[in-house]
């Protein structure tokens, strides 16, 4: 019994945590189009609802009740598992993303190694998809994107380390209320820029949108994917963004902490502070996706190993020299 | 503690199973997606026992730079062909008896820890470092091996560089014949040398050299 109300507790807190995290992923589907057409001077999605509000879900309804088509020739266990993957690794990580000092689901000490580890997994959904899909379209996106996201996983740890370096835990909480002070974006402010590109080409963003390139692969890893299976993938894919404006939030925004620590600001929660960083992160996601042309494949991988790595490893260097030369390390 | 036994055999079950199908499974593809289900079983339990650090650490490295690397390779080899050759061609039997001392190699050592351990506790120093219990795993794995370890640890470094500079030595070959980019050139283009603006009469057209 005791078990069982243990059990409910946390069943109630996780769809607490989840309903809102997948609602605003229909959502920002929407916000990101919205914006796209704005830059283009077009009016995007605007006839479902208010604003065109209601448009993802109509989509999504469309998608439920479209066929599952699964080619007869690809390995079905793990076609079928590859959506699946890539939903759950986006939605598992938002377990350790602070919304307030004690509004956080797991509030385990390697937090951000969590958030880093399942992020770092999500390539596997897409090599899954395209291995299994037993095409070539699909095939090559997948070894596109396996190269892209493990090329930029590395310059993202790497400029976690100099965040880590600052902070002294790896708890997510104690990262954010590190930045009390200052948020890291002012004294970090070019690993920001860093972390912005890598989360871009982590979350096969345009412009680095290559496993996907409609212009050579079809649509690369999703090809032969189709009704709810392909929505999966989609909202596996936005999650993923949003779960990434959430780490740069928290690694450079100051998380929930509000940007005045005056009277009127400290009255709202830490939850809308972090959403509107969200918001924020996920507003210049789109706006990028939509101003900036595609890359060429060897001009990404000159950009990760022979650009952002050296760079983000340099500034290692330089933010321990300082820390420890100003004797400004945080020993616990 | 009964929801720590049900989480424990479950992980081990798991583990241990997806290890036995790495080497059981027909499909070379899915045996490496059983190595992943392995590891992530494995970082389970090592999260379970309290190490979250190598736990994670096991996840970030294995499952998701090794592992994916691996399948890398074997999606792209044509491994099927491969392993028919290997297992119908007459020499194959060359390959058991190196194989079998090996693996009776690796199961004396694992028995020699596992039975060291068992009978001899005090053989190993490993109940010293979990006593300290207030902090936690991530800075006592630091402070042991910044301090104690160091050399160890910096010379197991540099023999991880040494090896990566090796491999990227004995698989570097030039090519001739590839026709490399060049940003600097591509950047600093101008329009003179690229575009040339002509007026082009009517019934003559342009000539266009070479």
């Amino acid at each position: 019994m005791e078990y069982l109300n243990i059990f409910f507790d946390e069943v109630y807190k996780i769809l607490f945590l989840l309903v809102p995290v997948l609602v605003s992923v229909a959502m920002i589907v929407w916000l990101d189009r919205r914006i796209w057409a704005f830059v283009q001077k077009r009016q995007g999605p605007n006839v479902v609802g208010p604003f065109g509000l209601l448009q993802s879900l109509a989509d999504a309804l469309k998608y439920i009740f479209k066929e599952m088509i699964i080619p007869s020739s690809s390995n079905k266990v793990i076609f079928i598992l590859a959506p699946i993957v890539t939903m759950t690794l986006a939605l598992i990580a938002w377990a350790v993303i602070p919304f307030g000092a004690t509004q956080v689901l797991a509030d385990i000490n390697v937090g951000i190694l969590y958030l880093f580890a399942v992020s770092s997994l999500g390539v596997y959904g897409i090599i899954m998809g395209g291995w299994a899909s037993n095409s070539k379209y699909p095939f090559l996106g997948a070894i596109r994107s396996a190269a892209q996201m493990v090329s930029y996983e590395v310059s993202i740890g790497v400029i976690i380390i100099n965040v880590l370096l600052c902070v002294g835990s790896l708890n997510l909480n104690d990262i954010v209320i590190a930045q009390q002070n200052v948020w890291f974006v002012i004294p970090l402010f070019p690993m920001f820029v860093i972390f912005f590109i890598s989360a871009l080409a982590e979350t096969n963003r345009p412009p680095f949108d290559l496993p996907e390139a409609e212009a050579e692969l079809v649509a690369g890893y999703q090809t032969e994917y189709s009704g709810m299976m392909y929505a999966m993938f989609w909202l596996g894919e936005y999650a993923n963004i949003l779960l990434m404006c959430a780490m740069g939030a928290i690694l450079f925004l100051g998380g929930w902490l509000s940007p005045i620590e005056l009277y009127p600001f400290t009255l709202i929660p830490g939850a809308i502070w972090l959403i509107l960083k969200i918001l924020l992160l996920f507003f210049l996601f789109a706006l990028v996706k939509a101003i900036v042309p595609r890359y060429r494949y060897d001009q990404l991988m000159r950009l990760g190993w022979k650009v952002f790595l050296p760079f983000s490893l340099i500034w290692v260097v330089l933010t321990a020299s300082y820390l420890f030369y100003f004797n400004l390390l945080p020993v616990s | 503690m009964i929801a720590h036994a049900i989480f424990f055999y479950t992980f081990s079950i798991i583990a241990v199973v997806s290890a036995i199908m790495v080497t059981a499974s027909k499909n070379t593809v899915h045996s490496v997606f059983f190595l992943i289900l392995d590891f992530i079983s494995i970082s389970c339990l090592f999260i379970m026992i309290g190490a979250e650090f190598l736990g994670m650490i096991m996840l970030i490295v294995y499952v998701g730079a090794v592992a994916v690397l691996f399948l890398f390779v074997v999606m792209m080899l044509n491994v099927a062909q491969q392993k028919n050759q290997w297992f119908t061609a007459k020499d194959s039997s060359k390959h058991i008896p190196i194989g079998l001392v090996i693996s009776t190699l690796i199961f004396v050592e694992i028995i020699i820890v596992i039975g060291g351990w068992k009978y001899k506790p005090d053989l190993f120093d490993v109940n010293n470092s979990l006593s300290q219990t207030s902090v936690s795993n991530t800075h006592s794995l630091g402070q042991i091996l910044y301090t104690d370890y160091i050399h160890v640890f910096q010379i197991s470094g540099m023999i991880l560089l040494v090896a990566m500079i090796g491999a990227i030595v004995l698989t570097f070959r030039q090519r001739s014949g590839v026709k490399r980019q060049s940003y600097i050139k591509q950047i600093s283009r101008e329009r003179a040398e690229g575009v040339e603006v002509l007026k082009v009469q009517s019934n003559k057209g342009v000539k266009i050299d070479d």
